[in-house]
Protein backbone atom coordinates (compact mmCIF):
# COMPACT_ATOMS: atom_id res chain seq x y z
CA UNK A 1 0.00 0.00 0.00
CA UNK A 2 0.84 3.53 -0.01
CA UNK A 3 -0.32 5.49 2.34
CA UNK A 4 0.13 8.51 1.39
CA UNK A 5 -0.57 9.83 5.56
CA UNK A 6 2.56 12.65 5.84
CA UNK A 7 2.98 14.58 8.90
CA UNK A 8 5.52 17.44 8.63
CA UNK A 9 6.68 19.43 11.99
CA UNK A 10 9.40 22.31 12.15
CA UNK A 11 12.73 21.35 13.92
CA UNK A 12 15.91 23.18 14.81
CA UNK A 13 19.05 21.42 14.71
CA UNK A 14 22.02 19.57 11.91
CA UNK A 15 22.01 16.76 10.20
CA UNK A 16 25.02 15.06 8.50
CA UNK A 17 24.10 14.28 5.04
CA UNK A 18 25.51 14.44 1.44
CA UNK A 19 28.68 14.51 0.25
CA UNK A 20 29.77 14.59 4.24
CA UNK A 21 28.86 17.68 5.12
CA UNK A 22 27.02 18.84 7.94
CA UNK A 23 23.64 21.49 6.81
CA UNK A 24 21.34 23.38 9.31
CA UNK A 25 17.53 21.53 8.96
CA UNK A 26 14.29 23.26 9.33
CA UNK A 27 11.55 20.78 8.64
CA UNK A 28 11.12 17.32 8.87
CA UNK A 29 8.50 15.01 7.28
CA UNK A 30 7.59 11.46 8.42
CA UNK A 31 5.37 9.02 6.62
CA UNK A 32 5.15 5.28 6.98
CA UNK A 33 5.33 3.86 3.11
CA UNK A 34 6.96 2.00 0.98
CA UNK A 35 11.01 3.03 1.39
CA UNK A 36 13.18 3.36 -1.90
CA UNK A 37 16.28 1.81 -0.13
CA UNK A 38 15.51 -0.32 3.08
CA UNK A 39 14.69 -4.34 2.86
CA UNK A 40 11.19 -3.97 3.85
CA UNK A 41 7.69 -3.26 2.30
CA UNK A 42 7.16 -0.42 4.69
CA UNK A 43 9.31 1.49 6.35
CA UNK A 44 8.85 4.42 8.78
CA UNK A 45 10.51 7.31 7.17
CA UNK A 46 11.34 10.14 7.70
CA UNK A 47 13.38 13.36 5.88
CA UNK A 48 15.08 15.97 7.40
CA UNK A 49 15.31 19.18 5.23
CA UNK A 50 16.29 22.40 4.97
CA UNK A 51 13.62 23.86 2.26
CA UNK A 52 15.59 26.70 0.91
CA UNK A 53 18.75 24.48 0.39
CA UNK A 54 16.84 22.27 -2.33
CA UNK A 55 15.80 18.89 -2.68
CA UNK A 56 19.29 17.22 -2.84
CA UNK A 57 20.45 18.37 0.79
CA UNK A 58 17.39 15.78 2.08
CA UNK A 59 19.11 13.46 5.08
CA UNK A 60 17.00 10.41 4.88
CA UNK A 61 15.69 7.75 7.12
CA UNK A 62 13.95 4.34 6.30
CA UNK A 63 13.15 2.42 9.53
CA UNK A 64 11.22 -1.01 10.00
CA UNK A 65 8.16 0.31 12.26
CA UNK A 66 9.75 -2.04 15.69
CA UNK A 67 13.07 0.01 15.05
CA UNK A 68 11.03 3.23 14.79
CA UNK A 69 9.90 2.39 18.06
CA UNK A 70 13.18 1.81 20.04
CA UNK A 71 14.33 4.70 18.56
CA UNK A 72 11.41 6.57 19.58
CA UNK A 73 11.93 5.25 23.11
CA UNK A 74 15.65 5.57 22.95
CA UNK A 75 15.18 9.28 22.12
CA UNK A 76 12.06 9.83 24.91
CA UNK A 77 15.09 7.54 27.61
CA UNK A 78 17.80 10.42 26.23
CA UNK A 79 15.59 13.31 27.41
CA UNK A 80 14.47 11.55 30.17
CA UNK A 81 18.15 11.11 31.48
CA UNK A 82 18.94 14.97 31.28
CA UNK A 83 18.40 17.14 33.75
CA UNK A 84 15.10 18.77 32.67
CA UNK A 85 16.38 22.45 32.99
CA UNK A 86 18.54 21.54 30.11
CA UNK A 87 16.33 19.98 27.78
CA UNK A 88 13.60 22.42 27.52
CA UNK B 1 10.45 -7.07 -35.98
CA UNK B 2 13.19 -5.41 -34.58
CA UNK B 3 14.12 -4.52 -31.21
CA UNK B 4 16.15 -1.76 -31.74
CA UNK B 5 14.73 0.92 -29.77
CA UNK B 6 16.29 4.63 -28.40
CA UNK B 7 15.40 6.38 -25.20
CA UNK B 8 16.20 10.45 -24.50
CA UNK B 9 14.64 12.34 -22.41
CA UNK B 10 12.84 15.12 -24.15
CA UNK B 11 11.20 18.46 -23.04
CA UNK B 12 7.28 19.51 -24.07
CA UNK B 13 4.75 22.00 -22.90
CA UNK B 14 2.81 20.99 -20.09
CA UNK B 15 -0.18 22.59 -17.90
CA UNK B 16 0.05 26.04 -18.49
CA UNK B 17 2.98 26.01 -20.95
CA UNK B 18 5.19 25.26 -18.17
CA UNK B 19 8.34 23.39 -20.20
CA UNK B 20 8.63 19.69 -18.13
CA UNK B 21 10.93 16.92 -19.15
CA UNK B 22 9.82 13.69 -19.54
CA UNK B 23 11.25 10.45 -20.80
CA UNK B 24 10.54 8.96 -24.03
CA UNK B 25 11.27 5.47 -25.77
CA UNK B 26 10.47 4.57 -29.21
CA UNK B 27 11.06 1.27 -31.07
CA UNK B 28 13.22 2.21 -34.35
CA UNK B 29 11.96 2.59 -37.95
CA UNK B 30 9.56 4.20 -39.37
CA UNK B 31 5.62 1.39 -38.74
CA UNK B 32 2.78 3.91 -37.91
CA UNK B 33 2.20 2.78 -34.27
CA UNK B 34 0.25 3.66 -31.11
CA UNK B 35 1.48 5.75 -27.91
CA UNK B 36 1.34 5.21 -24.31
CA UNK B 37 1.62 8.06 -21.39
CA UNK B 38 3.57 6.31 -18.52
CA UNK B 39 2.46 8.10 -15.20
CA UNK B 40 4.74 7.55 -12.87
CA UNK B 41 4.49 6.09 -9.13
CA UNK B 42 4.40 8.00 -5.83
CA UNK B 43 8.44 7.42 -5.55
CA UNK B 44 8.89 9.58 -8.61
CA UNK B 45 10.16 9.48 -12.21
CA UNK B 46 12.89 6.72 -11.23
CA UNK B 47 15.02 3.47 -13.18
CA UNK B 48 12.02 1.92 -12.47
CA UNK B 49 9.29 3.69 -14.05
CA UNK B 50 12.29 4.13 -17.21
CA UNK B 51 12.71 0.57 -17.40
CA UNK B 52 8.45 0.33 -17.73
CA UNK B 53 8.61 3.16 -20.51
CA UNK B 54 11.37 0.89 -22.30
CA UNK B 55 9.46 -2.15 -22.22
CA UNK B 56 5.98 -0.42 -24.13
CA UNK B 57 8.71 0.65 -26.54
CA UNK B 58 10.00 -2.92 -26.94
CA UNK B 59 6.11 -4.07 -27.19
CA UNK B 60 5.95 -1.70 -30.19
CA UNK B 61 4.67 1.52 -29.00
CA UNK B 62 5.95 4.91 -28.62
CA UNK B 63 5.97 5.49 -25.32
CA UNK B 64 6.57 8.59 -22.69
CA UNK B 65 6.57 9.25 -19.13
CA UNK B 66 6.28 13.16 -17.32
CA UNK B 67 8.50 13.99 -14.93
CA UNK B 68 5.69 15.40 -12.60
CA UNK B 69 7.63 16.49 -10.31
CA UNK B 70 10.33 18.83 -12.00
CA UNK B 71 8.17 21.83 -11.31
CA UNK B 72 9.13 21.28 -7.28
CA UNK B 73 12.53 19.63 -7.66
CA UNK B 74 13.78 20.35 -11.03
CA UNK B 75 17.30 18.22 -11.75
CA UNK B 76 17.21 16.82 -8.47
CA UNK B 77 17.39 12.63 -8.04
CA UNK B 78 14.23 10.97 -8.10
CA UNK B 79 14.22 10.00 -4.37
CA UNK B 80 14.08 13.42 -3.07
CA UNK B 81 12.12 14.85 -5.71
CA UNK B 82 9.41 12.24 -4.41
CA UNK B 83 10.12 13.46 -1.35
CA UNK B 84 10.10 17.22 -1.87
CA UNK B 85 6.71 16.08 -3.92
CA UNK B 86 5.27 14.41 -0.68
CA UNK B 87 6.06 17.52 1.58
CA UNK B 88 4.59 20.13 -0.68
CA UNK B 89 1.02 18.47 -1.17
CA UNK B 90 1.65 16.08 -4.13
CA UNK B 91 0.59 16.79 -7.76
CA UNK B 92 -2.31 19.27 -7.80
CA UNK B 93 -5.21 17.42 -9.96
CA UNK B 94 -5.75 20.34 -12.55
CA UNK B 95 -1.75 20.34 -13.65
CA UNK B 96 -1.64 16.44 -14.19
CA UNK B 97 -4.00 16.87 -16.07
CA UNK B 98 -2.47 19.25 -18.30
CA UNK B 99 0.89 17.73 -18.18
CA UNK B 100 -0.43 14.05 -19.65
CA UNK B 101 -2.23 16.23 -22.23
CA UNK B 102 1.16 17.72 -23.21
CA UNK B 103 2.23 14.33 -23.36
CA UNK B 104 -0.12 12.78 -25.29
CA UNK B 105 0.08 15.64 -27.55
CA UNK B 106 3.75 15.12 -27.97
CA UNK B 107 3.45 11.48 -28.96
CA UNK B 108 0.13 12.08 -31.77
CA UNK B 109 3.09 14.98 -33.15
CA UNK B 110 5.42 12.17 -33.84
CA UNK B 111 5.78 10.91 -37.60
CA UNK B 112 5.28 7.23 -36.58
CA UNK B 113 1.82 7.94 -34.75
CA UNK B 114 -0.95 6.17 -35.68
CA UNK B 115 -3.12 8.86 -33.67
CA UNK B 116 -3.83 6.56 -30.72
CA UNK B 117 -2.88 7.34 -27.17
CA UNK B 118 -3.26 5.07 -23.85
CA UNK B 119 -2.29 6.05 -20.48
CA UNK B 120 -0.85 3.56 -17.62
CA UNK B 121 0.07 4.91 -13.88
CA UNK B 122 1.15 3.42 -10.98
CA UNK B 123 0.26 3.48 -7.39
CA UNK B 124 -0.64 7.35 -7.25
CA UNK B 125 -0.61 7.62 -11.01
CA UNK B 126 -3.00 4.84 -11.27
CA UNK B 127 -5.69 7.47 -9.74
CA UNK B 128 -4.22 9.67 -12.04
CA UNK B 129 -4.51 7.83 -14.97
CA UNK B 130 -8.17 7.20 -13.91
CA UNK B 131 -8.22 11.17 -13.81
CA UNK B 132 -6.84 11.87 -17.20
CA UNK B 133 -9.22 9.26 -18.76
CA UNK B 134 -12.11 11.17 -17.18
CA UNK B 135 -11.16 15.03 -18.82
CA UNK B 136 -8.74 13.79 -22.08
CA UNK B 137 -9.18 12.58 -25.50
CA UNK B 138 -7.36 9.46 -24.72
CA UNK B 139 -8.12 5.44 -26.29
CA UNK B 140 -7.19 3.31 -23.42
CA UNK B 141 -6.74 3.49 -19.71
CA UNK B 142 -4.89 1.42 -17.38
CA UNK B 143 -4.99 1.78 -13.70
CA UNK B 144 -2.52 -0.08 -11.81
CA UNK B 145 -3.39 -0.47 -8.56
CA UNK B 146 -4.26 3.80 -8.28
CA UNK B 147 -6.04 4.17 -4.47
CA UNK B 148 -8.73 6.69 -3.77
CA UNK B 149 -10.10 6.40 -7.02
CA UNK B 150 -12.92 5.62 -4.85
CA UNK B 151 -13.03 5.48 -1.14
CA UNK B 152 -12.44 8.54 1.25
CA UNK B 153 -8.54 9.90 2.37
CA UNK B 154 -8.48 9.54 5.75
CA UNK B 155 -8.61 13.08 7.98
CA UNK B 156 -6.26 15.04 8.11
CA UNK B 157 -5.22 13.68 4.74
CA UNK B 158 -1.87 15.76 3.39
CA UNK B 159 -1.96 15.36 0.09
CA UNK B 160 -4.32 17.70 -2.42
CA UNK B 161 -6.09 13.85 -3.33
CA UNK B 162 -9.99 13.38 -3.27
CA UNK B 163 -11.88 10.86 -4.70
CA UNK B 164 -13.13 10.60 -8.61
CA UNK B 165 -16.51 9.29 -7.68
CA UNK B 166 -18.30 12.52 -9.32
CA UNK B 167 -16.09 12.62 -12.51
CA UNK B 168 -16.35 8.49 -13.08
CA UNK B 169 -19.35 9.68 -15.40
CA UNK B 170 -17.00 11.33 -17.61
CA UNK B 171 -14.77 8.67 -17.94
CA UNK B 172 -13.99 8.41 -21.91
CA UNK B 173 -12.22 5.49 -22.58
CA UNK B 174 -12.35 1.48 -21.81
CA UNK B 175 -10.60 1.59 -18.28
CA UNK B 176 -8.40 -1.85 -17.60
CA UNK B 177 -7.71 -2.05 -13.55
CA UNK B 178 -4.51 -4.56 -12.21
CA UNK B 179 -5.26 -4.89 -8.55
CA UNK B 180 -3.71 -6.88 -4.99
CA UNK B 181 -6.09 -8.57 -3.08
CA UNK B 182 -3.88 -7.80 0.22
CA UNK B 183 -3.81 -3.87 -0.60
CA UNK B 184 -5.26 -1.54 1.94
CA UNK B 185 -5.37 1.50 -0.66
CA UNK B 186 -7.03 0.29 -2.46
CA UNK B 187 -8.26 -1.96 -0.79
CA UNK B 188 -10.75 -5.01 -2.32
CA UNK B 189 -13.41 -3.24 -1.18
CA UNK B 190 -12.55 -0.11 -2.71
CA UNK B 191 -12.38 -2.07 -5.73
CA UNK B 192 -15.61 -3.05 -5.35
CA UNK B 193 -17.25 -0.04 -5.58
CA UNK B 194 -15.29 1.22 -8.58
CA UNK B 195 -16.79 -2.03 -10.50
CA UNK B 196 -20.21 -1.18 -9.32
CA UNK B 197 -19.81 2.39 -10.43
CA UNK B 198 -18.59 1.71 -13.47
CA UNK B 199 -20.82 -0.82 -14.30
CA UNK B 200 -23.90 2.04 -13.51
CA UNK B 201 -22.04 4.44 -15.49
CA UNK B 202 -22.14 2.14 -18.45
CA UNK B 203 -18.63 2.48 -19.26
CA UNK B 204 -16.67 -0.58 -20.45
CA UNK B 205 -14.12 -1.69 -18.17
CA UNK B 206 -11.85 -4.98 -17.63
CA UNK B 207 -10.58 -5.80 -13.81
CA UNK B 208 -8.14 -8.19 -12.51
CA UNK B 209 -7.30 -9.19 -9.08
CA UNK B 210 -4.42 -11.00 -7.92
CA UNK B 211 -4.20 -12.96 -4.60
CA UNK B 212 -0.69 -13.39 -2.61
CA UNK B 213 -0.54 -9.68 -3.94
CA UNK B 214 -0.36 -6.28 -2.49
CA UNK B 215 0.53 -3.16 -3.40
CA UNK B 216 3.69 -2.12 -6.22
CA UNK B 217 3.37 -5.86 -7.25
CA UNK B 218 4.82 -4.48 -10.22
CA UNK B 219 7.91 -2.91 -8.74
CA UNK B 220 10.69 -5.75 -9.41
CA UNK B 221 13.28 -3.62 -7.27
CA UNK B 222 10.76 -4.22 -4.08
CA UNK B 223 9.98 -6.62 -1.47
CA UNK B 224 6.51 -5.99 -2.82
CA UNK B 225 7.37 -7.44 -6.39
CA UNK B 226 5.07 -10.63 -7.41
CA UNK B 227 6.07 -12.48 -10.20
CA UNK B 228 3.03 -13.95 -11.18
CA UNK B 229 1.09 -11.43 -10.69
CA UNK B 230 3.21 -8.70 -13.03
CA UNK B 231 3.73 -11.77 -15.29
CA UNK B 232 -0.09 -11.74 -15.84
CA UNK B 233 -0.26 -7.81 -15.48
CA UNK B 234 1.96 -7.44 -18.47
CA UNK B 235 0.00 -9.82 -20.53
CA UNK B 236 -3.25 -7.98 -19.91
CA UNK B 237 -1.48 -4.98 -20.56
CA UNK B 238 -0.21 -6.01 -24.05
CA UNK B 239 -3.42 -7.71 -25.02
CA UNK B 240 -5.53 -4.69 -23.77
CA UNK B 241 -3.49 -1.86 -25.92
CA UNK B 242 -3.10 -4.20 -28.80
CA UNK B 243 -6.86 -3.95 -28.99
CA UNK B 244 -7.60 -0.17 -28.35
CA UNK B 245 -4.16 1.04 -29.72
CA UNK B 246 -3.20 -1.05 -32.71
CA UNK B 247 -5.38 0.02 -35.42
CA UNK B 248 -4.68 4.00 -36.79
CA UNK B 249 -7.23 6.13 -35.40
CA UNK B 250 -9.49 7.52 -38.12
CA UNK B 251 -10.66 11.05 -36.45
CA UNK B 252 -8.38 13.97 -35.93
CA UNK B 253 -7.48 14.02 -31.96
CA UNK B 254 -6.82 17.08 -31.93
CA UNK B 255 -10.61 18.08 -33.50
CA UNK B 256 -12.68 15.71 -31.49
Amino acid sequence: MCTYATIRTEIDGSAKGPGSSWTHVTDATVYFDHPVHAAAEHTLNIDFVDPARGPGSRVAVELTAASARELVRAIEGALASAPAELTV
Amino acid sequence: MSDALTAETVTLPGADGDLIEAYLARPAGTTRRGGVVVIHHMPGWDRGMKEITRRFAELGYDAICPNLYVREAPGAAPDDAAATARASGGVPDARLVGDVAGAAAHLRALPTSNGRVGVIGYCSGGRQTVLAACHLDVDAAVDCYGAFVTGTPPEGFPLQVGNLVDQLPELRTPLLGLFGNEDRYPSPDDVDELERLLTAHGKTFEFHRYDDAGHAFFSNDRPSYRVHAANDGWERVAAFFTTHLGTPRTTDPAGS
